[in-house]
């Protein structure tokens, strides 16, 4: 499986991802700067976590008209799974991908530390390896990760099963402590916690590992069994 | 030239965790009085109107991308620039 990473002017965790899927997964993956015009030969896109344009005016505000949208609105209307990290989520929802905002936490502090997360969908593309309603462990680093929609869209979001992490414990003020959702057609995922950061026991824990094994079993599944 | 002057808060349905510590500090400080307190951003465009209604274009940029809409309200102003 060939996978994308984005990388817009001030992403900084876009090494942690590509060392994530093709050191530790031994998959494919290329970095696709922001101004990249052609997505179509790559089976997944992941946008990383940073400060794109340092954050100015809000976050992710002026990644969203990066050239390279275009390409991942298209991989996402492909039914291609799309990940947004951290900076990624909140680009993916000031781009209209997915629902909602993120505002500053509730305390307005950068926020660095690892939190449990409860599995709240294990029946998606990118989380069939975890079991429903286990908690995990994965880091979060974020000043702006208090996630926030009004109450029509979170009740479509429950309908829909589409929230899919949420914190064990709320610290950051998020609605219902959510830390990560999808789109409707489930194939675009957005999260603030890093799985990235936790593919190793060295660096405490491979709880994040299996999130990206989930998205390669289901893209075998669908490709190479056929073949 | 026009000077547009642009105002952006937080909804009223989203909580102002600046602003609520801002007005606890402003009661610290004795002014009782200080009902709330909302803190947002001041944006001032200087548009070369070109044809197309400077009213329509701000608002416009204000949806697109000046404001996020989910969370944010926004009011705006055009006036003369006055030449320096």
């Amino acid at each position: 499986m060939k996978f994308a990473v984005i990388v817009f002017p001030g992403s900084n965790c876009d090494l942690d991802l590509y060392h994530a899927v093709k050191d530790e997964l031994g998959e494919e993956a290329e970095y696709v700067r922001h101004d990249s015009g052609d997505l179509s030969s790559f089976d997944g896109i992941l946008l990383p976590g940073g400060f794109s344009y340092g954050d100015y005016l809000r976050c992710g505000a002026i990644s969203r008209f990066s050239a390279v949208m275009g390409e991942i609105r298209k991989a996402a209307d492909a039914g291609k799974p799309v990940l947004g990290i951290c900076n990624g989520f909140q680009i993916l929802t000031e781009a209209g991908l997915l629902p909602g905002a993120l505002l500053r936490n509730k305390e307005l502090k950068f926020i660095c530390r690892t939190a449990g997360l409860t599995v709240t969908n294990a029946d998606t593309m990118f989380t069939s390896e975890y079991t429903e309603g286990e908690t995990i462990r994965i880091p979060v680093a974020h000043g702006e990760g208090n996630y926030y929609c009004d109450d029509q869209t979170l009740e479509r979001l429950k309908l829909n099963r589409q929230i899919v992490f949420t914190y064990s414990e709320d610290f950051n003020g998020s609605r219902e402590g959510i830390a990560g959702i999808v789109n409707e057609r489930g194939n675009v995922l957005g999260m603030m916690p890093h799985p990235e950061r936790a593919v190793h026991e060295l660096i405490g824990g491979t709880d994040g590992l299996r999130l990206f094994r989930s998205i390669v079993k289901q893209w075998r599944e669908a490709h190479v069994a056929h073949a | 030239m026009k000077k547009v002057k642009i105002y952006v808060t937080l909804r009223e349905s989203v909580l102002d965790p600046q602003g609520a510590a801002v007005q606890g500090s402003l009661h610290k400080l004795g002014y009782s009085e200080v009902a709330d307190v909302r803190i947002g951003k001041y944006m001032e465009l200087l548009i070369d109107p070109d044809g197309r209604d400077p009213e329509t274009a701000v608002k416009e940029m204000c949806e697109k991308l000046l404001t996020n809409t989910v969370i944010e309200d926004y009011r705006f102003e055009v006036e003369e620039a006055v030449a320096q």
